[in-house]
């Protein structure tokens, strides 16, 4: 069993206006030391995913089902007070926006020093001391000063970069970091994967990445999953990602993909349309409405979920077209427009 | 921040000199325009049927005479330096602060107004403990348990709480509590704290539940309302990744930014309060600033008038820089200059 | 504290009457020992012709309530009935009303003095002597200097501003004099004078027949000179009477106690029965009311009767309503018919706004026979000595005779009626609500009013009682209410018949202007015979009536609530409600 390892986790909500279906049977496993990218267009369920490994819906509303196994412990059927006490400690998140994140009233270094203490019963001096120490290894310049500082008084860099100190304050053996560099501008956002890559090597640690870019991910993770309306649709290393996608779906992201040298604007391979509602899920193959081939299935898209299926090594792709099909659609179609420049 | 501080200061200062021109030119100005000569004036600070005489040596023993501004430079000059009042037999004087005296009882208005100021302080202080830790954890629990039966059955009752008026709810608590049950004392009880403490308590009870009603009911509407806002932040949810205790999330990070706007409204409703908690005053017959307001302006007596307008607005403008004050400690972000 | 219910008479205590008829003639009424004991049996009006729960016994404490504020507790500074009334605990004057029930609490019986006013044959000088025997609190003899110097100091108008002003009138006070403090070496015996210890004189500039009533007024209660602090007196008021101050905070409560150097054996008039008065100021009215039921308080100090709140809790509870007692007072609501703006400068437009009015729906207005009173038909109140009701409008159920409304505007000139003015005090609903009658009373035969209502404090200084506004507005009608200052015909109407009381602004008098009322009130106030002098006021009435320049609308009545556990209460004419001195608690 890996180190984290959630299978057919459901996470749905119930809402006035219907069941609100954020995360419907995904499963995914990472290694300590490994890191797992998870990427997707917003209100595809990669943060609701997130918050259910950590346990933070539990209490509301949300119906859960599923395994998710830390370490050899089950969370969904534990105490929410376990898994409080598992929270900050064994497992940590680095949330996007650290200006909302953080508490406007309290000093960074005082919501360090918190996050510290809940789970080690020293002294308000040895937490502030670690909290000086922890600023200064995530880079913070004048850590004995800035500590006293409170979030509204840092750049953007220095308060994610706070963000990552706050959550590796107790040294946590999962991280989870979503759209973490979202606020950023790109010369920092450069800056803080390279930290958060020197980071995780340094505390061995299981790294979940979560982001819509999937040029954020492919420079830190070992596998990618690629998700939509709630559901994986295709998984792989990052080597398969980049250089074998086999899904439509993340054929659009990688066209989407901003760079340096680009407008970000400009869209090689724009996805059509916009993402489903997660209430009314399209039938069959939710990506269909916005699929270019969705013709070629002799209307299985719209009739059947396809099943996620491995197509070697790993590499698991939901779609209704063939192996070659994909293949062929790739190498002559996509891979050549996406080269161009 | 001295300087905010002096800035403020001398804001007030301004206001104040505003606010008395303003209630000076009410009383004599508005009343010329409608014709009223100097003897109408004074014909209010006579007995039934007085004579023209005895009215034309009313309004010369009260200066109506004079041109409005020389009554009010009489007015600011007893008030930076003193006064004089001759009462028939002898001459008193009247230190400053002079705000002068009552047109109708002839005694002097600031020994009058410093003797009530502790009916009125007590009263708000009792009764802003009462609403806004009743007011406060009626709102945090509706927001935590949002759409549950307490939160609808509590927002009902807020509702009613915000509507109904003091003369109403206190009359009726008097009727029932006092007169049918016997169980708090009568209207008009009153004892000096430094006299009877007990006692002091238990005659102001009615009247603190009562008031504190009214405001708790808008404090548990806004506190709902700003913890439901509150605890869908981000940083909420953050405390919550840390592992933090739910109650501590609550308090320490929920309550702590709702009751911010909380606290700014605090200060403006017991700065008024101190100034005269009007209707209840004047409800339970306690002998505060606010029920000497309503006498002052019922009997048209322009030195009462003056005195109490000018400490409530002083007591508001104190309040308001309080606030200003504690925001800025409160929330790091509000720097002030 | 817990408040204490009140038990309603205790066993023990024997009870006893006070004598509703103790004879004529100066002899005031003494308490009789009765066998009765116990409670008494409440039922309404029982305070109105006799005693109701009539008691000795001494001890307790008096809680009194008023929903404002004394003008001032100077005798020589006040001016409100009640002020009249339950000053006499602490001060006493020449004469005052005879105490207790029925009509001869009209009469005035002597009180330090020891028998009525002795006048010269002209009637221009009153004698009075004193009582021997009397003390101040402070132990020192009360002589008659103490009362002529009362009376000398109470001329001061800018000090005193509140008192009544007669004595200013009718005295012949020296040209240089302006008040003991101010002109503290002229001497005053032109108008006041004490010859010996025991005796106090007073000279009249014109001859003057009520001065016995005059004098029961707080003017006359001794004031030591060295005690005298002018307008501060107020404080601490020398007592002449059974009670003294203990405390006194003015604006807010004050508290009575014995007077040890009081004897009784002076006073025949005042049982002096509880130990100790209470006197609470600016009580919520309504609280006053429901605390007075409740038996919290036992007196409600300014007696006009109970609020609106409290009537429609009192009158349908039978028990409730066995407690009160619905006396006439010599109060009229009435409407001034201002002859200063045409037509109504024209008496027949004036008759005619007599006929037009509804009396019923106005009536009504101001409450209904028992919270407001009985219809008016002429300006003296029954209460007022030698008082006759005539009726010069009589019309059909008191509806209106809209035939003679329209026959009277057709002899005015103005047979389709005409536009005019009617004002009344804002703050006071029955007001509004008799404009809004006489409106579509009006309305029947043609007369448009237009109303306009203003604010009660500055009614008579600044709009209805000011000429100017009155003329430069064309203010046709006002509504106007007046209660007698003593109950005959001088003390009810001169104030608001008289035209040459009237003045630029602060009039009472608002549309009365007419020479032959006025040569009639002089010849009546000369008149020292009281029978002639009744019949004279009489005509006085007639005069105003025909003049129609008075609309009448009620006769006032009170409804007042007797306290729970209050002895010895009695309605007296003369104060026009309870008689406070006789009031002792169980």
């Amino acid at each position: 069993m890996s180190f984290l390892d959630v299978k057919d986790l459901k996470i749905h909500f119930p809402t006035d206006d219907g069941l609100v279906r954020s995360v419907d049977g995904l499963s995914f496993s990472v290694e300590r030391g490994k890191t797992l990218g998870i990427v997707g267009e917003s209100g595809s369920g990669k943060s609701v995913t997130s918050l259910g490994i950590l346990g933070l819906h539990k209490g509301g509303r949300a119906r859960i089902s599923g395994e998710i196994w830390l370490d050899g412990e089950e969370l969904i059927g534990a105490s929410a007070e376990h898994v409080r006490r598992l929270r900050g400690k064994k497992m940590a998140m680095i949330f996007q926006d650290p200006l909302s994140s953080m508490h406007p009233f309290y000093t960074v270094g005082d919501q360090i020093i918190e996050a510290y203490r809940i789970h080690n019963d020293v002294s308000k001096q040895v937490a502030r001391k670690h909290a000086i120490d922890m600023l200064g290894r995530v880079g913070i310049p004048e850590p004995a000063k800035r500590v006293d500082s409170y979030p509204h008084e840092f750049s953007g860099g220095m308060r994610q970069r706070a963000m990552i100190a706050m959550a590796l304050s107790c040294d946590p053996e999962l991280l989870i970091a979503d759209e973490p560099t979202t606020a950023l501008d790109v010369t920092v956002q450069a800056q803080i994967l390279d930290l958060m890559r020197d980071l995780q090597r340094e505390f061995n640690s299981a790294l979940i990445v979560i982001t819509h870019d999937l040029g954020v991910v492919a420079e830190l993770s070992d596998d990618i999953l690629v998700m939509y309306a709630g559901k994986c649709v295709e998984y792989g290393s990052t080597e398969d990602i980049f250089y074998r996608p086999e899904h439509p779906y993340t054929w659009g992201l990688l066209g989407s993909m901003p760079r340096l040298d680009r407008e970000p604007t400009e869209r090689l391979l724009p996805i059509k349309g916009s993402p489903p509602s997660l209430i009314n899920v399209p039938p069959g193959c939710a990506f269909h409405p916005r699929c270019p081939y969705a013709e070629r299935t002799k209307g299985k898209a719209t009739t059947e979920v396809p099943a996620l299926a491995e197509t070697e090594g790993g590499h698991l792709v939901r779609c209704h077209m063939s192996r070659d099909e994909r293949q062929s659609l790739w190498a002559n179609e996509i891979k050549p427009v996406l080269e161009t420049q | 921040m001295v300087t905010y501080i002096i800035r403020r200061l001398i804001g007030a200062i301004a206001m104040l000199i505003l606010i008395s021109m303003v209630t000076f030119g009410i009383f004599f100005v508005v009343p010329q325009w409608a014709g009223a000569t100097p003897e109408a004036l004074a014909s209010r600070y006579v007995g039934r049927a007085a004579t023209p005489e005895t009215v034309h040596l009313v309004a010369e023993r009260l200066g109506f005479y004079d041109p409005v501004v020389v009554q009010y430079g009489r007015f600011v000059k007893g008030l930076v330096a003193g006064a004089e009042y001759d009462y028939g037999a002898g001459v008193e004087q009247c230190p400053a602060p002079c705000f002068g005296y009552s047109f109708i009882s002839g005694q002097p208005v600031w020994p009058d107004l410093l003797d009530r100021m502790p009916v009125t302080f007590s009263l708000a202080i009792g009764a802003a403990l009462l609403w806004v830790v009743g007011g406060v954890s009626v709102g945090v629990l509706s927001a935590l348990r949002r759409g549950s039966f307490f939160d609808r059955l509590s927002m009902g009752t807020a509702l009613a709480g915000v509507s109904l008026p003091i003369f109403f709810t206190g009359m009726i608590s008097l009727v029932v509590f006092s007169y049918g049950l016997g169980w708090t004392p009568p209207g008009g009880a009153w004892t000096d704290f430094t006299e009877n403490p007990a006692q002091w308590a238990y005659n102001l009870l009615l009247p603190w539940i009562t008031l504190a009603f009214l405001f708790a009911a808008t404090y548990a509407r806004l506190t709902r309302a700003g913890m439901l806002e509150t605890m869908g932040e981000d940083y909420i949810r953050t405390a919550r990744a840390k592992g933090l205790r739910e109650n501590q999330v609550v308090v320490k990070h929920g309550l702590r930014a709702a009751l911010t706007p909380i606290l700014t409204l605090f200060g403006i409703d017991f700065g008024l309060l101190i100034g005269g908690a009007v209707l209840t005053e004047t409800t339970y017959t306690l002998p505060g600033l606010g029920q000497f307001a309503i006498l002052a302006i019922r009997n048209q007596d322009l030195p009462q008038v003056m005195g109490v307008v000018l400490v409530a607005a002083g007591f508001v403008v104190v309040a308001s820089l309080v606030v200003d004050l504690l925001y800025a400690v409160v929330d790091p972000r509000v720097r002030l200059a | 504290m817990r408040r204490k219910h009140a038990l309603a008479g205790a066993a023990t205590a024997a009870a006893l009457v006070l004598s509703a008829c103790g004879g004529g003639g100066g002899n005031a009424s003494q308490p009789a020992q009765s066998a009765s004991g116990g409670a008494a049996q409440p039922a309404f009006n029982a305070a109105l012709t006799q005693v109701y729960n009539p008691s000795t016994k001494k001890g307790g404490t008096l809680k009194a309530a008023h929903s404002s504020d004394w003008d001032s507790l100077d005798p020589g500074d006040t001016y409100y009935g009640y002020s009249f009334n339950f000053g006499r605990f602490y001060w006493r004057t020449l004469t005052t009303y005879k105490p207790g029930p029925g009509p001869e609490g009209n009469t005035v019986v002597p009180d330090l003095a020891e028998g009525l006013g002795q006048p010269s044959d002209d009637g221009k000088t009153w004698t009075y002597k004193l009582r021997s025997g009397l003390k101040f609190e402070d132990g020192t003899p009360i002589t008659a200097k103490d009362v002529a110097y009362a009376v000398a100091r109470s001329f001061d108008k800018e000090t005193f501003p509140h008192g009544p002003s007669y004595l200013n009138e009718l005295l012949d006070w020296p040209k240089d004099f302006k008040g003991v403090y101010k002109t503290p070496d002229v001497d005053y015996s032109s108008a006041v004078e004490a010859p010996d210890d025991t005796t106090v004189v007073f000279h009249l500039k014109k001859p003057f027949a009520s001065m016995d009533y005059i004098v029961q007024m707080p003017m006359t209660a001794p004031v030591p000179k060295d005690k005298d602090t002018g307008a501060k007196y107020k404080e601490h008021v020398i007592s002449s009477g059974p009670y003294k101050f203990e405390t006194n905070e003015i604006g807010k409560r004050f508290t009575l106690v014995r007077n040890d150097q009081w004897d009784p054996a002076t006073d025949p008039i005042r049982p002096a029965l509880p130990d100790r008065i209470e006197v609470q100021l600016n009580v919520n009215a309504d609280d006053l009311d429901n605390q007075l039921i409740a038996g919290d308080i036992h007196l409600d100090i300014p007696g006009t009767g109970l609020q609106p709140a409290a009537l429609g809790k009192v009158l349908p509870d039978p028990q409730l309503k066995a407690r009160t007692d619905n006396p006439t007072i010599p109060r009229l609501w009435y409407v001034s018919v201002i002859p200063d703006t045409a037509p109504l400068d024209n008496v027949e437009c004036r008759k005619a706004v007599m006929f037009a009015a509804d009396r019923v729906a106005n009536q009504t207005a101001y409450g209904g026979p028992l919270a407001g009173g009985d219809i008016a038909t002429n300006v003296m109140p029954p209460p007022i000595v030698g008082q006759e009701k005539f009726d010069l409008y009589a019309s059909p159920d008191n509806k209106g005779d809209v035939e003679k409304a329209k026959q009277a505007l057709a002899a005015c000139g103005q047979p389709n009626g005409f536009s005019t003015t009617m004002t009344y005090r804002s703050d006071r609903p029955r007001e509004k609500a008799l404009a809004e009658a006489m409106q579509q009373a009006l309305a029947r035969v043609g007369i448009k009013l237009t109303l306009k209502g203003f604010p009660a404090s500055s009614y008579f200084s600044d709009y209805a009682g000011n000429v100017d506004y009155v003329k430069k507005n064309g203010i046709g009608l006002a509504t106007h209410g007046w209660g007698a200052d003593w109950p005959d015909g001088y003390g009810f109407m001169q104030a608001i018949v008289d035209s040459r009381t009237i003045r630029k602004a602060g009039n009472y008098n608002l549309s009365v202007k007419n020479e032959e009322v006025d040569k009639l009130i002089d010849q009546a106030s000369a008149e020292l015979d009281a029978t002639a002098r009744g019949k004279l006021w009489v005509e006085v009435d007639k005069k105003v009536m025909e003049d129609a320049s008075i609309l009448p609308v009620v006769w006032a009545k009170s409804l007042l609530l007797r306290g729970e556990g209050v002895t010895n209460i009695a309605y007296n004419e003369g104060q026009s409600m309870y008689d406070y001195i006789l009031l002792g608690v169980e």
